[in-house]
């Protein structure tokens, strides 16, 4: 039983949990009118592009690579979006599905480049936020909005949720990212492919010499990456109803902090998407205080920063102590 | 003109890990031969579609013209780069370095500038002499950390580095209040706009930095403890390097080069400005640094394939302003060259084309 107890409490997992409920009630107790649902809705709803991005980031992660293009996807997929809607008049459902075509295309093409060539990660995805960048750049340097009837409900309010305090209005990012927390749990938890990737992520030679396709399940994971960046790219553009080829500039490091502070090592082979949901409240509520309490915007960051290092402290604090046990 | 005065100093280099395997008989190139490759096609693409590229002229007691613009403006890479190539030669990554330029602009502005900048109520500026060593000394201050972070907790240096880099432009815009402190000061602004020798002050300094850099790795044993790191950390301790001091001292120089980048991103544009410094500036000397035949995984690095790198990013970026492609393909034409050096530096490659040279022989 105590074994059991000592295992869950050294489950990253849970450290980032406690840490979270005790984040939100220091911040319920300090800031006025912060215990509401509208607040709490608003906690994943502000930043429902920035979660569906951590999802895909956290498949990479789990493998033990990095992928630093996703900023660069939303940004493109927000223009290239806009673009076709409305000065190339493409109804907006299938220019929606050419992008998620294009982005998952292209992931799929990085991730074999960095598989077969055996390139680091980190710089070819780098190379592919330039290209992602560059081209979102060449399609228009100019913000262009969409105003189209198929798109505009799309933007608007779908439901509205009501409580003793008023309603509280539920956008399409929500829905998403609920979505996309829901199948990516299942796919990393329930199936062979989500368990193989622990194994590539622990040690790459042992998952080969078993028999599991790393080839294969190592190219996806930059593919699946990619899909999500241009479901969030989508996301991103229904909130504004526009594009802009320089939106969500530095986004794949917040993205790569939201994982990491959620238990994902970024050593690979630990972590998952839970944590990830767990880290992405985080980042939210960090996020509502500074605006609360009207503070200068620079805290977010700090915060972010000092939070991302006592979690890597506490991550390896756990894993000495556990090292510890083991060995004698 | 830099270029061939640094590239000289590594020949003296001692014999680097790879080439000891290589066949006595046959010289190896050296590993900045690529990147010379890359800066002559550059070169040779302006000499053909624009060769008002190459005219120089002298006014003023200064040199003026592209070329002499192309290593001004490349300063703050090639400064940063040099850095860079130890850390990365260790192993290691430093994504922080833009932030730490903001740290150090903003700080540095923030010292000189004549008007509170909080309340706008004029007060004394305080001399350059100080500003410069403030800028520095935060420079340096946020190196150690790095190297505290990576050499002595044992973090990740991408996650670590990570830290700083999403905190300090914070810390920045903290410091500053989050505005651009403007100043005007003639010894401060001589870093960037002043001239030397009938060339921009900038150059001198990174002539100077680099002369630093290659002393302190090929006049002692340090770049060839640097080297070993990479190849095997664990190995390179037990045959009694200490690794912890190595690695710490590769972040802390990079600090510094940041620091005094970031001196120079200020005393150019005349003000602090803690948003703009540096952003997207570690992408670019990491590439400056590939370019130049470092080892991305560790324990092969070349100083002078670096600078050589940075110049050819510059001039790369000159050439596609200065011509009639628009000038945001930059990044395009960027990416297409990552992917190839990423591509060409795969050993995986190599081995598929010496296959293929050798059925045709």
């Amino acid at each position: 039983m105590q074994k059991r107890v000592l295992a869950i409490a050294q489950n990253p997992v849970f450290s980032t949990a406690v840490v979270c409920i005790i984040l939100y009630l220091v911040a319920g107790f300090t800031s006025a009118h912060f215990f509401s649902t509208r607040v709490a809705v608003n906690l994943l709803q502000d930043n429902a592009y920035l979660g569906i991005v951590a999802v895909g980031v956290t498949f990479v992660i789990l493998t033990g690579g990095i992928d630093l293009s996703v900023g660069a996807i939303i940004g493109w997929t927000t223009i290239a979006l806009a673009s076709m809607i409305t000065t190339h008049h493409v109804h907006p459902y299938l220019a929606m599905a050419i992008i998620l075509a294009v982005t998952t295309i292209n992931g799929a093409i990085l991730g074999s480049l960095i598989h077969f060539f055996a390139i680091p990660p980190f710089l070819m995805t780098l190379a592919g936020l330039f290209l992602y960048r560059g081209w979102a750049l060449l399609i228009s340097t100019s913000t262009i909005s969409i105003d189209h009837p198929a798109f505009n409900p799309l933007s608007d309010t779908l439901l509205k949720l009501h409580t003793g305090s008023g309603n509280v209005p539920l956008r399409l990012g929500i829905f998403v990212l609920l979505a996309a927390f829901a199948i990516a749990a299942i796919l990393t938890r329930f199936t062979a492919y989500g368990r193989s990737l622990f194994a590539i992520g622990g040690s790459e030679n042992s998952a080969l010499l078993m028999g599991l396709p790393v080839a294969r399940n190592k190219t996806l994971v930059y593919a699946i990456s990619g899909c999500f960046a241009g479901i969030a790219g989508i996301v991103a553009t229904t909130r504004s109803a526009a594009g802009d080829a320089l939106s969500a500039n530095g986004l794949e490091l917040d993205a790569i902090a939201v994982a990491v502070v959620g238990g994902t090592l970024l050593t690979g082979g630990v972590g998952g998407i839970l944590g990830t949901l767990i880290g992405l409240l985080i980042f939210g509520i960090i996020q509502t205080v500074v605006n609360f309490h009207s503070l200068d915007a620079a805290w977010t960051r700090i915060a972010i920063g000092t939070l991302l290092l006592s979690f890597i402290l506490l991550q390896k604090l756990l894993r000495l102590s556990r090292t510890s046990r083991q060995s004698p | 003109m830099s270029t061939q005065q640094i590239t000289p100093t590594p020949e003296k280099a001692p014999p680097q890990a790879p080439s000891l395997a290589a066949p006595k008989h046959r010289r190896q190139l050296p590993i900045y031969s690529w990147a010379i490759l890359a800066l002559l096609l550059v070169l040779a693409y302006d000499a053909l579609f624009s060769p008002a590229m190459f005219s120089i002229r002298f006014e003023h007691g200064r040199l003026y013209g592209s070329l002499i613009d192309v290593l001004h403006r490349g300063t703050p890479v090639m400064l940063l780069s040099l850095g860079m190539t130890a850390v990365i030669a260790t192993g290691g990554i430093d994504l922080s370095v833009g932030s730490i330029m903001a740290i150090s602009a903003g700080l540095s502005a923030l010292l000189l500038t004549a008007n509170d900048v909080a309340t706008g109520a004029p007060i004394t500026p305080h001399s350059a002499a100080l500003a410069i060593l403030a800028g520095l000394a935060a420079g340096l201050l946020a190196g150690m950390w790095n190297g505290f972070l990576v050499s002595f907790l044992g973090i990740q240096p991408i996650i670590a580095t990570l830290i700083l880099m999403i905190a300090g432009r914070g810390i920045a815009q903290l410091i500053t209040d989050s505005k651009i402190p403007n100043f005007h000061n003639a010894t401060f602004e001589f870093l960037s706009n002043g001239s030397f020798l009938a060339l921009p002050f900038t150059i001198s300094l990174a002539i100077l930095m680099t002369a630093l850099a290659v002393l302190l790795t090929r006049a002692t044993a340090l770049g060839l403890f640097i080297e070993s790191i990479g190849n095997n950390a664990a190995a390179s301790e037990i045959v009694g390097i200490n690794t912890k001091l190595v690695r710490f001292m590769a972040y802390a120089f990079t600090g510094l080069c940041a620091g005094l980048a970031g001196l120079l991103a200020a005393s150019d544009i005349r003000a602090g400005d803690v948003f703009k410094t540096g952003v997207n500036i570690e992408l670019d000397t990491i590439v400056a640094v590939a370019i130049g035949g470092t080892s991305l995984v560790g324990g092969r690095f070349s100083i002078a394939g670096s600078i050589i790198g940075a110049i050819t990013m510059q001039l790369l970026k000159t050439t596609i302003i200065s011509s009639s492609i628009p000038p945001e393909c930059n990044l395009v034409i960027e990416a297409a060259v990552v992917i190839i050096i990423c591509l060409l530096q795969s050993p995986r490659t190599r081995t598929t084309l010496k296959r293929i040279f050798s059925k045709t022989q």
